[in-house]
C-alpha cells in the first residue's frame, strides 16, 4: 500500500468540490456573499405596499378560476387575430430573408467579405431586443401591426440565419462534393448538395421561431406595435383581472398548441 | 422509386412521385394564400402615408439622436446597478424555484407521474409562455412599481426555462450511478444528493449562466412598464423626446448585452 493511499485510509470520504482551485472557490463564495448583501440592501421594498397588494394578487389568482372571455370578447378577438397575423407574416418574411443571409454567414460556402457582412447583420439583429426595435419602428412607421411585423421579421433574421449558418457549417462535406463533381452550377450545388442536409433542421427551427414570434407578439402591443398586448395592458390598467386572466389563458393555450404542432412536425421531418 | 417515362420510351428519374409532388404544391398554395391574407390584414390597418414618409422621419430621428448626450451617463450608473441586480437576483430566485419543479417534472425522479408531473409541466409551460414584461405589468398592479417587481417578474419568467432544461438534463443521467448509490442502502434524499445532483451539476451551472445572460437583456427593458432599471430612464427620455439621451441609453444597453454574452460564453466554456 502506497503512502499516498495510506493517508486516505480511515479518513471519511468527502464530496469532490465543483471548483477545484481552493482560492478561486473561496474568492467566488466571498464575492457572491458581498454582492448579494449589497444588492439586496440597495433594493428598498415597500413591504406595506406589498402587503396591501396581496389581496389584489389573491383576486388575480382567483380570477384564473373564472376568466371572463365574454364582456371584452370583441377586443380580445381582434387582438388575437392581429397577433396571429403578425406572427405568420413575420415568420414567412423572416425565413425568406434569413435563408440567403444564413447561406452567406456559413464560412464553408461564402467568400470572406459576404461572410463578414452577413455575420454583422446577424450580430446586430441578435443584440437589439424586440421591444427596443419595436419602439424605434413605431416612432418611424407609426402605430399599428406593420411596426410589429417588421420588428418580428428583423428578430427572426438574427435567430434563424445564425442557426442555419451553424448547421450548414457542420454539414457532411462529401455529399456536397459529390454533387459538385457532377459539374453542377452553384444553384444546383446548393439545391441538391446542401439544401437536403439542412432542410429538416430548418423546418424545425422555423416552427420554433413561429412559436417565439407569437409569444413576442403578445408584448409588442405595450409600445403600440399591434397585437394582443395592447388589450392586455388596458385590462391590467383597469384592474379587470378576469379579462386579463382570459387573455393570458388564451396566450398559454396558443403557445401550447403551437409547441405541440411543432413537436409533431419536427418528429415527422427528422 | 419515382420514375417517369420519357417521350422517347426511356425511363427517367425525378425527385418525387406525382402524388407527393401535388400534395407539396397544394401545401405551398395554402401557405402562400395564408401569407397573402395576413399581409392584407396588416396592410389594411397601416397608414401608408406614414410608411412612405418613413425615410425622412428616420433621418430626422437619427439627426436628433446624434451625438449622444455623454454627460447623461452620470445619471445612469444607479439604474445600471439596479438592472444588474434585477437580472442576478431574479435568476437566483428562479433557480430556487426551478430546482424542485425540475425534479418533479423529470420522469425518473418525480414522486408521482400521474398527479405531480403534469402540475410541474403546467408550471413550466405557463411561466415560459408569458413574457417577463407581462409578468412585470401584473406584478406592478399587485405589489406596486419598483425594482422588487422587476426581480419577481424575472424570477417567475425564468422558472419555466430553467426547469425545462434542468429536467431534460435529469432525464438524461446515467442510471447506473443512481443504482450504485441505492445499492448501498441510501435513502431517497441521499440517492438524490450523491447519485443525481453531481451528474446534473455542470448542466445546472451552464443553465444558470445562460439564463442570467438572457435576463440581463430582459431586465434592461422592464423599466418601460415601471419595474425599475435602466428601462425607466429609457421610457422617460422617449416620453420627453430627448433623443440624445435615448441614443446614449441604447448604447449602454447594447454594451451591457455584449458584455453579458461574453461573460456567459466564457463561464460556460470553462464549465463544459
Amino acid at each position: 500500500m502506497s503512502a499516498e493511499l495510506a493517508d486516505y485510509v480511515g479518513r471519511p470520504w468527502r464530496k469532490p468540490p465543483l471548483i477545484k482551485r481552493a482560492w478561486l472557490r473561496w474568492a467566488l463564495a466571498i464575492g457572491a456573499v458581498v454582492y448579494l448583501i449589497a444588492a439586496t440592501a440597495s433594493i428598498d421594498v415597500n413591504w406595506a405596499r406589498v402587503y396591501e397588494g396581496l389581496d389584489r394578487g389573491a383576486a388575480f389568482i382567483a380570477s384564473f378560476a373564472r376568466p371572463d372571455f365574454i364582456s371584452r370578447w370583441g377586443d380580445i378577438w381582434d387582438g388575437m387575430v392581429e397577433s396571429v397575423v403578425m406572427t405568420v407574416a413575420s415568420t414567412v418574411v423572416g425565413i425568406a430573408i434569413s435563408i440567403p443571409i444564413g447561406l452567406g454567414a456559413a464560412r464553408n460556402i461564402a467568400p470572406l467579405p459576404v461572410y463578414m457582412i452577413c455575420r454583422g447583420i446577424v450580430a446586430i439583429s441578435r443584440a437589439l431586443q424586440e421591444i427596443i426595435v419595436a419602439i424605434l419602428l413605431v416612432a418611424i412607421f407609426g402605430f399599428g401591426p406593420l411596426a410589429g411585423f417588421l420588428t418580428l421579421s428583423f428578430a427572426t433574421i438574427g435567430f434563424l440565419s445564425k442557426l442555419l449558418a451553424e448547421d450548414i457549417e457542420s454539414m457532411d462535406k462529401s455529399q456536397a462534393e459529390a454533387v459538385r463533381a457532377t459539374g453542377s452550377r452553384w444553384w444546383q450545388w446548393i439545391n441538391y448538395g446542401v439544401q437536403p442536409q439542412v432542410m429538416p433542421r430548418l423546418i424545425g427551427l422555423s416552427m420554433y421561431r413561429l412559436d417565439i414570434n407569437f409569444r413576442e407578439s403578445a408584448i409588442l402591443g405595450l409600445v403600440g406595435a399591434g397585437g394582443i398586448g395592447a388589450t392586455l395592458n388596458t385590462a391590467f390598467d383597469r384592474y379587470e383581472f378576469d379579462t386579463a386572466a382570459a387573455i393570458l389563458l388564451l396566450i398559454i393555450g396558443t403557445v401550447m398548441a403551437l409547441e405541440y404542432l411543432s413537436g409533431v412536425i419536427r418528429a415527422r421531418v427528422q | 422509386m419515382p420514375i417517369i417515362s420519357l417521350p422517347d420510351g426511356r425511363q427517367g428519374w425525378k425527385q418525387r412521385e406525382t402524388k407527393k409532388q401535388l400534395t407539396l404544391w397544394f401545401g405551398w398554395l395554402l401557405g402562400v394564400a395564408a401569407f397573402v391574407w395576413c399581409w392584407n390584414r396588416i396592410s389594411e390597418t397601416t397608414t401608408w402615408f406614414f410608411v412612405w414618409d418613413a425615410p425622412r422621419i428616420a433621418g430626422d430621428i437619427l439627426g436628433r439622436a446624434t451625438p449622444p448626450r455623454w454627460s447623461y451617463i452620470d445619471k445612469l450608473w444607479w439604474p445600471i446597478w439596479d438592472t444588474i441586480n434585477i437580472a442576478t437576483l431574479g435568476t437566483i430566485g428562479a433557480l430556487f424555484m426551478a430546482v424542485p419543479v425540475a425534479f418533479m417534472a423529470a420522469r425518473n425522479t418525480t414522486p408521482s407521474a400521474l398527479f405531480i408531473r403534469p402540475i410541474a409541466l403546467l408550471i413550466i409551460v405557463a411561466t415560459r409562455s408569458i413574457n417577463s414584461l407581462i409578468w412585470a405589468l401584473l406584478l406592478i398592479a399587485i405589489i406596486g412599481p419598483g425594482v422588487f417587481a422587476g426581480v419577481v417578474a424575472i424570477a417567475i419568467r425564468s422558472i419555466g426555462f430553467c426547469a425545462k432544461l434542468l429536467y431534460e438534463a435529469i432525464e438524461e443521467i446515467d442510471q447506473t450511478q443512481v443504482e450504485a448509490i441505492s445499492a448501498t442502502g441510501a435513502s431517497r434524499w441521499q440517492v438524490m444528493a450523491y447519485g443525481i445532483v453531481p451528474q446534473v451539476m455542470p448542466a445546472f451551472a451552464g443553465i444558470s449562466v445562460f439564463r442570467w445572460d438572457i435576463n440581463i437583456r430582459e431586465s434592461t427593458v422592464l423599466g418601460l412598464v415601471g419595474a425599475g432599471g435602466i428601462g425607466l430612464q429609457l421610457s422617460g427620455s422617449l416620453n420627453t423626446l430627448a433623443w440624445p439621451q435615448v441614443s446614449l441609453i441604447l448604447l449602454v444597453i447594447l454594451l451591457a448585452v455584449v458584455i453579458s454574452e461574453w461573460v456567459s460564453a466564457k463561464v460556460r466554456g470553462a464549465i463544459i
